[in-house]
């Protein structure tokens, strides 16, 4: 009909998702961001130093509440947030096609795994403790027990070409294990990312949890690598010149740095992501000894 | 008037021990000269004898020793890991049987007391090596998948508070998983290390599967920064490691580090007061408190602070400094001058600062290097004393009223090795266990140790785990 031909479309305005809110850059700065053909796609927020400095200061003051949150209740939130994917599956289809350059199927593929990749750490949640830690036979009357813990505030440098499956792929590893995080998104192909934020806002995940900063990664991971109050440092989506430097500036207060090969977002993703953001605490307590009874029941 | 309650002297031989007037380094299963003319004297800290020269390692050295532990490394990575369990249960072995001539050499090189190498160290060194020979044949079934790899050469650098103790942590799960090594020991400490190379000479462990070159921090850099390393273990000061983390940034070896600590020592008002008391004293002032994760923040609830001040200075009277040899001695040497230098000037800036010190009344040996068992009370967490790590025998005492204000004053730190709770409560344990940021929490215990415990810190205290079924994971490709 002519009258909805000559509608005209409404444009998205994409924000950062910070603290649970999507507020656009302190510094007033946009940049513009293309399709795999150079068309223009939209603009996205060109994020500051101040803003990956309020969004470490959102994750801590998040990370109280997630980490100590049941693993039962984060894995019910990580499978929320699958449900919601699920149900904006066409949206995303089209944001990761225009984004990655990629045919209808082969980005609807990608969101499936997208999604999968959800319910795969959601169920890892309540299980990891199990598989890394336990008790552990020491000679002499103690209950000598490890277990891991989240190990804080991670900032995540996130792959620059796998703009919704390698998102996900880093970023549900990080909050499943209760830590929180700060991301930058894909320099080149934010869009995604940054509609992620509004699925992240409807699944029960508190604010803060997961933030998301879209701009130039160098400008973003710079401060976040040698900031004193974040924990750990995923270096995926930083070339090898940038993670040199952000490792160096990582040092400063010893950041836990994950630095993974080259990697293949469709294959089993391991335990290595979950691992990488953990400490291992060990409590020893006595237990007295009844050893001189020789008690036999 | 003569005492008759005091102690006999009970000195323990040293003719057991037979140490050369100078050592090379153990490079390919040999003892060989360096390649410089630079040699250094390793002495004992009780009386500033001499004990050896050895030779300061220069980059010449390393490489070689390093090309060897390549060498080595295919034939012995390719071992059925049986067999490699079998070579590191011999060391464990042979450690147990030569314990007591090596519980005197680390007490004469280290200045610790032999009722501390006897008793703590030497035990724990045989079980490390006998807990990872059993992992040699199963790993795969530690968790890292079916057939986890070894890395390579692994060069390790450990400090001078217990030589061979970290020789162990280092060598024992680096071996058992099919590595070989390059170890640097400390400047102050190497003759341990040195004997333990005598060791596997005796377990006939192939050449170049260990490989040991002294020297001071000029080696240890020389080793972390060689090109056919795989991975860096190294333990000690927190500015050390961060300079290591940083030079190591983008290449690919893997890096293990165990660094400083200030760990909280934490009292409750229903802890029994003379357990407390041990606890407090085997926190601080085991091994002088040259120990990482010593508990030199007591943290103690207000309503008690004067019960068991008093219970502990009266403790502490009691300790007996002097002679390491002694077997009734309780308090050593301070490892080096440099040391003593470092804590006597840390105690004077508590002072300066304006807490109140409280020394020990122990008569100080005239020769040696020596410092008493101090206190500091009316410590606020803004002191120096509160925040840096004195690597001595200094406590320093704060105060709480609520186990809010316990857990926060005890986070309240850069560093996240160590802590310890006393208290009777059950509950209040796991309560706060639970949100205390360190990496090992004593209950109602303290300066425990076992080779199936993990052990590492949180935050600045460094990253990775020793010990254990974790500590397998620094040496595997996973």
């Amino acid at each position: 009909m002519s009258e909805t031909r000559s509608r005209l479309s409404v444009f998205k305005t994409y924000k950062l998702y910070v603290g649970g809110k999507f507020p656009r850059s302190e510094s007033g700065r946009v940049y513009e961001v293309t399709d795999a053909k150079g068309n223009w796609l939209a603009h996205a927020p060109l994020s500051s130093r101040k803003d990956a400095r309020d969004a470490v200061v959102a994750a801590r003051k998040a990370f109280g509440g997630w980490s100590g949150a049941t693993a039962y209740n984060r894995g019910q939130i990580l499978y929320r947030v699958a449900e919601m994917l699920e149900g904006r599956r066409e949206q995303y289809v089209r944001e990761v096609a225009e984004a990655e350059g990629l045919s209808k199927s082969k980005a609807a593929a990608v969101v499936d795994a997208a999604i999968d990749r959800w319910v795969w750490y959601a169920g890892w949640t309540d299980k990891i403790a199990q598989v890394v830690g336990g008790a552990n036979p020491v000679a002499g009357p103690f209950f000598n027990l490890s277990t891991p813990e989240p190990t804080g505030v991670v900032a995540v440098v996130a792959p620059q070409d796998s703009s919704l499956l390698g998102l996900v792929s880093v970023i549900a590893p990080v909050i499943a294990t209760g830590n929180t995080a700060v991301v930058v998104a894909s320099e080149k192909a934010p869009l995604p990312a940054l509609s992620l934020g509004e699925v992240l806002a409807t699944s029960d995940l508190p604010g803060g949890v997961v933030n998301i900063l879209s701009g130039r990664t160098a400008e973003l991971s710079a401060p976040l690598a040698a900031h004193q109050d974040v924990n750990a440092i995923d270096l995926t989506g930083a070339d090898a010149a940038l993670a040199k430097e952000l490792e160096i500036a990582a040092a400063d207060n010893m950041k836990r740095v994950f630095k993974p090969g080259p990697a293949d977002f469709t294959a089993d993703p391991g335990t290595g992501r979950l691992t990488a953001f953990l400490e291992t605490k060990t409590v020893w307590h006595p237990t007295g000894s009844l050893g001189a009874s020789g008690s036999a029941y | 008037m003569t005492n008759p309650f005091t102690y006999a002297p009970a000195p323990e031989s040293r003719a057991i021990v037979d140490i050369a007037s100078s050592y090379g380094l153990f490079i390919d299963g040999e003892f060989t000269e360096g390649s410089g003319e630079d040699r250094n004297k390793t002495l004992s800290p009780a009386t500033e004898e001499v004990l050896a020269e050895y030779v300061q390692a220069n980059e010449e050295d390393v490489d070689r020793a390093v090309r060897a532990a390549r060498k080595a490394f295919e034939k012995w990575s390719a071992l059925p890991g049986a067999e490699r369990g079998k070579y590191l249960f011999r060391i464990a072995r042979i450690i147990q049987e030569r314990s007591r001539e090596l519980a005197v050499l680390e007490t004469l090189d280290n200045g610790k007391p032999i009722r501390e190498t006897r008793d703590a160290d030497l035990p724990l060194v045989a079980a490390h090596f006998f807990y990872y020979a059993g992992w040699a044949d199963k790993l795969g079934h530690a968790g890292f998948g079916p057939e986890p790899k070894p890395l390579g050469v692994a060069g390790q650098v450990i400090p001078w508070n217990f030589p061979l103790l970290m020789l162990a942590w280092k060598i024992a799960p680096a071996l058992a998983t099919g590595n070989t090594v390059v170890l640097k020991p400390a400047e102050t400490t190497p003759l341990s290390a040195l004997f333990f190379a005598d060791i596997c000479r005796q377990a006939g462990l192939p050449k170049g599967v260990v490989n040991i070159v002294t020297g001071d921090g000029r080696t240890g850099a020389a080793l972390v920064n060689h090109p056919g390393i795989a991975k860096v273990a190294f333990t000690g000061s927190t500015a050390v490691g961060k300079a290591i983390a940083r030079q190591l940034a983008g290449t690919e070896k893997k890096l293990t580090l165990e660094l400083g600590g200030k760990g909280a020592n934490i009292v409750f008002d229903d802890a029994p007061i003379d357990q407390a008391v041990e606890g407090i004293v085997t926190g601080i002032f085991f091994n002088q408190g040259q120990v990482c994760c010593a508990g030199s923040r007591l943290l103690v609830q207000e309503s008690i602070q004067e019960e068991l001040l008093d219970a502990l200075k009266r403790r502490l009277s009691t300790l007996r400094l002097g002679d390491p040899l002694d077997k009734n001695t309780d308090i050593g040497a301070i490892n080096s001058a440099e040391q003593l230098a470092r804590i006597t000037a840390l105690a004077r800036t508590g002072e300066t600062e304006g807490a109140e010190r409280w020394s020990a009344p122990c008569e100080l040996p005239s020769s040696g290097y020596w410092f008493a068992p101090t206190l500091f009370t009316g410590v606020t967490q803004a002191h120096t004393v509160a925040r840096d790590e004195i690597f001595g025998p200094v406590l320093s005492v704060l105060t709480f009223r609520t186990p809010d204000e316990a857990v926060a004053k005890a986070n309240n730190s850069q560093y996240g090795l160590s802590a310890g709770i006393w208290t009777e409560k059950g509950s209040r344990i796991l309560a706060v266990a639970n949100k205390l940021r360190a990496g090992v929490v004593w209950a109602n215990t303290f300066n425990k140790f076992d080779p199936t415990s993990p052990f590492g810190g949180y935050k600045e205290s460094g990253f990775g785990r020793e010990g254990g079924r974790h500590g397998l994971e620094a040496y595997l490709d996973v």
